[in-house]
């Protein structure tokens, strides 16, 4: 809620250049989820850096490859809506109308989704000890209310969940953020861009000091025949969820020739078990295979006080969304709720 | 002819429409009056404690701050309690911000910093360094049960009693009984949020006069109050709420942002606007976190002989918030051996606020599970059950009611519902994956006699008009009113003027508990009477007076004339009878004072039945209430489509209380850590299905001059328990925690 | 635009409801305040200030978006359509005709965001079946309940004037 300078950056050159040159600067993109933190007391940039300008990170362009580039400042409805999207992504299209609501859908960037903070209910209390706000005040969530909360991948330091759904379907689909910085340019695979709590909760993502990202490649391979995006959540829609579901199926002759699984909801980053993937390879899609699936992926579960149920009810949400995958038309609902 | 216009009973558009969907209506926080300050308030980071410093220097020291008020520097105030009571006290000592360094609820507003602009405010409030000493505190519920004593009593008593005295031997007839249900039923707090966050604008006239913008249910509570806290004359403080951005109970009582906001500005001879956050709305009352037990037994013939009905629920340390909860049961079901009881454990909280069907939406929830259960373990339909216990008389007080349709309401609900489509067993009814269940309860609410005021003017331009300085927050009071006015004198309720939510008006009662058309109604009624008495007599008067003989039954009141009753060709306009007369308006105030000796012979309240539809997927634990239907008795409907919104709004939050909102205690730090829109989950459109409201045909010549009950309440207190009933059809599963999560459904 | 100085004053000019506003403000005025401190345009409502309500919902260059996370200095040169330029009270919108009809309000506070939120889903012309209009209007609160009159308004001018 402090004041700040307000600078608008030219090109991805010149922004890169003025994070480095403004003490306590930060990115501005879409701002939905950095100006409701800034006026919850949890952050205070002394300078924002305005991206809205640079033309190229607005576009969606193909690749050389066969696949899709989306711009960092491409909104996500933009995205949600943009033809291609639609016809080959059909599962990122419904993942990012799962998620918030249309207003903030139509400011909020694929960039900033990335970026998103978790909705802990002890993070975004500024007085509250919070490790991630505040290294070493510590975890009020572990014996606290942490219904939100995580349930694998996370440490006695941060039990807290990364909220967004864009990144479900991000991490299903093998996506590959670019990232541009004072050192140059480098590609993050998209299960390695967000990170676990760990010792030091207080970084949520692999982005060094300074670097901006400036899109996210989607290969070629989209699961446009066979997808399911199935979201849980304490409201029909306008709501984080508690469990959601991202998963793509390459299919022949019956059987799964690539399944692709991404959990949000229960982590602190996008969960993926590729042992279970290797699980699924050349096995016949149904509730048991699926089910034997989701017992790998949630190996090592261990829940709180007010979240143990998000393990059983995350594997039974990987059972049906393996189902519903399976006939795409006829299951997927506005808002991904469950099939009827 | 007589009632060509007949505007009660008419289904008028609200009067507030094109405002409200211009975004012209102003609201408390709207009025951007010159020079205007902004006061934000700093509320306590400990949940139980003492003030030890508080350091304003870097606060002041940043530009466009004005003034940083605390218990430190504030201005004298009274020290005792009376001076802060209000209509809506109840027994004890209210809370005074900014009287001492104390600290006694989480959150509790300490410091108001005003300054030029808001953002400066909202900055330097949080730049505020404070520091306490900290004492032990418990708002556990549950934990503190053993410190359950009976409320005390006071005025708030009087509207909400407290339960009957035991009847019969329960414990015997529980024992006897063929079938028994024992269940133990918990609600969490909740919290009003209202779309507009209460705000206060003060208008500093000078002399210590002040006009006030509040956002409240009473604009005469709040005028009285800052009167007395601020020891000014009544006639000096105007308290203006035209529109409310609802309110549910939140804006009963005067709010610490009219405190703090009018403190500021006699201490600053300042304009000034304080708004609350959304966060700060979760800190000055709430619905009380209630346990119940409910054991009920019946006789094989599906009669209930036994009912026991016990609540405790949480109060503050300094006042006792009572509601009635246990009280619905018997008056609804005539069991011969009743055990009421309501006790309160006072907790490190703020003292709880009525919420929307206070007390009612919670004790139906236990009454009617109780209900729903033994009519399956008698393997009778739930319907028939109720049928068979049908309440013709009020046992547990021994009145007659003075009207009851709630037989019609049960009929005419299952019909449209199609309740005869039920399959009686439980997860017997499948749709693609998920089961189906049909679930209906009752619903109960009572009618509230109070005294109120209003004046009648006709002026010599030919204008009616009457005022009240009643509120209208959305429940269509404005609409009714004006319609209850303009049926008086048989002209449309568009050439009718009524002035409203203005202290200056003729007091009202603060609005709710489903009592403002009944009360308010009945003394814009009797005013409208008196006037037109007066009018009548100078009508006579008048020279060559077709009327100078005659009687008041051989006239009628029509398009600004008086008729006479046989002949349409007689009459006189009413702007003539001012020809003799050097007056321009005549003016009469009228108060309508409740008989309370005729009124007491009779349990007198609204009815109502509601039949849900749910869809669960049991493996998922998804629910959706995918078409309900909720008939209502309500006496007099003044205006179907005004009422029609209060019951469809009512069946929302019943949606939401069964299956959504709920406020979240960190009991370890005594914060409540969900106190936003984000988590604090109201229901979305994508919630709501097929609502369907049907107003069965009630006359009540008791309760008050327009037979009308008051509708808003009555939507929702059938609406919770009958999704709970639905869902144990769907699953076989009771659902006695509200609300129902997926835990509740997948483990 | 211009910075005049350093943390201060920051020329910003929003063509508002076709008006060409110019506003000189520190960059920390979110685009709801500047609308209703600044332009003493009240019609957009503040419930919660966090996106979290849909009340603050005004249409962007276009688009429906929440003013309250939106700095009023990062949309200089944005068209910005509020409740007020939608319709008046002597030639309302066919949508604030529809809500009249429907009473699809009561307090009235959510209204003016339902409408813009009404208005920028029509125009984007996405939701299609009931279901998706529900979602697509689902970032819009409404706490005394008006939901089912809301959609029903919507929909009918949505098959009277989008089809």
């Amino acid at each position: 809620m402090n004041n700040f300078n307000y600078l608008r950056a030219d090109d991805t050159e010149h922004a890169v250049a003025l994070i480095g040159k403004e003490t306590n600067s930060r990115f501005l993109a879409g701002g939905t989820n950095l100006i409701d933190r800034w006026k919850y007391n949890l952050t205070h940039p002394d300078t924002l850096i305005d991206l809205a300008n640079i033309e190229e990170l607005h576009q969606i362009t193909e690749t050389e490859n066969g696949g899709l580039r989306l711009g960092a400042m491409a909104g996500n409805a933009d995205t949600a809506y943009h033809p291609l999207v639609k016809k080959r992504y059909p599962l990122l299209k419904n993942t990012i109308l799962a998620g918030a609501s249309a207003q903030i859908r139509n400011a909020a960037t694929n960039g900033g989704n990335l970026m998103q903070r978790t909705r802990c209910y002890y993070y975004y209390d500024h007085e509250s000890p919070c490790n991630k706000r505040n290294p070493g005040s510590g975890c009020p969530a572990t014996e606290g209310h942490n219904r939100l909360h995580a349930v694998i991948g996370h440490s006695e330091n941060c039990i807290a969940t990364h909220p967004s759904d864009m990144c479900i379907a991000l991490a299903a689909l093998d996506a590959v953020v670019q990232v541009t910085g004072a050192e140059g340019n480098r590609s993050i695979p998209f299960t390695e861009f967000h990170r676990l709590p760990g010792n030091n909760p207080s970084k949520d993502n692999t982005l060094r000091p300074g670097e901006l990202i400036t899109s996210i490649d989607l290969p070629a391979e989209g699961f446009a025949e066979n997808y399911s995006y199935l979201k849980l959540r304490d409201r029909n829609s306008y709501a984080f969820a508690l469990v959601s579901v991202a998963t793509g199926l390459r299919l022949k002759d019956s059987k799964i020739e690539k399944a692709n699984i991404a959990v949000g909801g229960i982590a602190h980053k996008p969960w993926r078990v590729q042992e279970a993937e290797d699980f699924l390879k050349n096995k016949r899609p149904d509730r048991d295979n699926f089910a034997q699936a989701a017992e790998i992926i949630m190996d090592g579960a261990e829940g709180f006080e007010h979240n143990a149920f998000k393990i059983p009810l995350t594997k039974r949400a990987i059972i049906r969304n393996g189902m519903m995958a399976l006939n795409p038309q006829e299951t997927q609902r506005p808002g991904a709720g469950p099939s009827r | 002819m007589k009632n060509k216009n007949g505007e009660i009973g008419k289904a008028k558009s609200r009067l507030t429409a094109l405002e409200k969907v211009t975004g012209s209506a102003k609201y408390a926080a709207e009025y951007n009056v010159p020079d205007l300050l902004y006061g934000y308030i700093v509320n306590s980071s400990v949940t139980k404690g003492k003030i030890t410093a508080l350091d304003e220097t870097a606060v002041r020291g940043i530009p466009g701050v004005v003034d940083v008020l605390s218990h430190n520097n504030r201005p004298s105030l009274p020290w005792f309690d009376v001076m802060y009571s209000d209509m809506d006290a109840p027994p004890g000592s209210p809370f005074k911000p900014f009287y001492d360094n104390e600290i006694k609820y989480d959150r509790q507003p300490i410091a108001l910093v005003v300054a030029d602009s808001f953002e400066t405010a909202r900055y330097a409030a949080a730049q505020l360094k404070v520091t306490y000493e900290t004492e032990d505190f418990d708002v556990d519920l549950r934990k503190n049960l053993d410190d359950a004593r009976d409320p005390s009593k006071g005025l708030a008593t009087l509207i909400k009693p407290l339960p009957p005295s035991p009847k019969g031997d329960f414990a015997k007839a529980y024992g006897e009984a063929a079938a028994t249900y024992d269940g133990d039923f918990r609600h969490g707090t909740e919290h009003h949020n209202p779309m507009e966050m209460h705000a206060t604008t003060t208008v500093y006239e000078g002399e210590g006069k002040l006009t006030i913008y509040d956002k409240t249910q009473g604009t005469n509570n709040s005028q009285i109050y800052v009167s007395n806290v601020f020891g000014l004359s009544y006639s000096d403080v105007r308290v203006l709420a035209p529109y409310v951005g609802g309110s549910f109970g939140s804006g009963l009582r005067p709010q610490y942002q009219l405190f703090v906001c009018v403190m500021a500005a006699l201490h600053l001879k300042r304009n000034v606007r304080v708004s609350l956050d959304r966060k700060q709305m979760y800190t000055f009352g709430h619905r009380p976190q209630t346990v119940m037990k409910a054991r009920f037994g019946a006789d094989a013939a599906g009669k209930v002989t036994a009912m026991h009905h016990k609540a405790v629920a949480e109060t503050s340390r300094f006042e006792d918030y009572n509601e009635v909860v246990v009280n619905w049961g018997n008056i609804l079901y005539p069991a011969q051996n009743t055990l009421l009881e309501y006790q309160l454990v006072p907790l490190d909280t703020y003292t709880p606020i009525d919420m929307r069907a206070p007390g009612g939406s919670t004790g139906m929830h236990a009454v009617e599970t109780a209900m729903d259960a033994l009519a399956y373990d008698l393997k009778i339909d739930p319907l028939e059950f109720r049928l068979r216990n049908y309440a013709e008389r009020d046992v547990s007080e021994d009145k007659p009611f003075s009207s009851k349709e709630l037989r019609e309401c049960y009929r005419q609900g299952a019909e449209k519902f199609g309740w005869a489509e039920r399959k009686p067993e439980p997860r017997s009814m499948k749709r693609g994956n998920r089961l189906v269940g049909y679930g209906m309860s009752s619903g109960i609410w009572d009618v509230i006699a109070l005294p109120a005021r209003a004046e009648a003017i006709f002026t010599k331009a030919g204008k009616f008009i009457v005022k009240s300085a009643v509120n209208d927050s959305g429940q269509g009071s404005y609409t009714v009113m004006t319609q209850i006015a303009a049926e008086q004198f048989g002209i449309s309720t568009e050439e009718m003027t009524f002035e409203y939510g203005d202290s200056e008006h003729p007091l009202s009662p603060i609005q709710g508990g489903s009592y403002t058309t009944g009360v308010v109604g009945s003394a814009v009624k009797a005013a409208c009477k008196v006037l037109k008495e007066e009018l009548f007599k100078k009508a006579k008067r008048l020279k060559n007076s077709p009327f100078a003989d005659s009687e008041e039954d051989a006239i009628y009141f029509r398009d600004g004339k008086i008729y006479a009753a046989d002949d349409d060709t007689v009459f006189v306009n009413l702007t003539d009878i001012f020809q003799n007369e050097k007056e321009d308006k005549i003016s009469v105030t009228k108060s309508n004072v409740p008989n309370p000796l005729k009124l007491k012979q009779y349990t007198r309240a609204a009815h109502s039945a509601a039949f849900v539809e749910v869809e669960v997927d049991e493996q998922l634990g998804t629910v959706n209430v995918t078409r309900a239907v909720t008939a209502v008795a309500a006496g007099n409907i003044i205006n179907p489509k005004t009422a029609r919104s209060q019951i469809l709004g009512g069946m929302v939050w019943g949606i939401s209380k069964a299956l959504r909102e709920e406020t979240l205690t960190d009991f370890k730090t005594g914060r409540y850590v969900n106190p936003n829109l984000a988590e604090y989950h109201l229901p979305v459109h994508a919630d709501i299905h097929d609502l369907d409201v049907i107003f069965v045909e009630e006359k009540d010549e008791i309760i008050n001059e327009l037979g009308a009950k008051g509708v808003g309440e009555i939507g929702l207190v059938s609406m919770a328990p009958a999704i709970a009933n639905a869902i144990f059809h769907a699953t076989g599963r009771r659902m006695t925690e509200f609300p129902i999560h997926f835990e509740d459904l997948v483990l | 635009m211009k910075q005049t100085e350093k943390k201060l004053q920051y020329q910003t000019t929003l063509i508002v409801n076709g008006k060409t506003e110019k506003l000189t403000l520190p960059a920390w005025v979110s685009l709801l305040d500047a609308l209703r401190h600044h332009l003493d345009l009240t019609g957009t409502k503040k419930g919660c200030d966090h996106g979290q309500c849909g009340a603050c919902t005004v249409i962007c260059d276009g688009k429906r978006i929440l003013s309250c996370l939106t700095l009023a200095v990062a949309k200089d040169g944005s068209e910005i359509k509020t409740i007020e330029g939608v319709g008046s009270k002597e030639n309302p919108h066919p949508l604030q005709r529809a809500f009249i009809e429907h009473d699809a309000f009561q307090c009235g506070y959510c209204t003016p965001g339902q409408i813009c939120s009404a208005l920028g889903m029509l125009e984007e012309g996405e939701a299609q079946t009931l279901e998706e209009i529900k979602d697509s209007l689902s970032g819009n609160l409404c706490r005394c309940g008006a939901n089912a009159n809301i959609i029903d308004a919507v929909t009918e001018v949505k098959a009277n004037h989008y089809e």
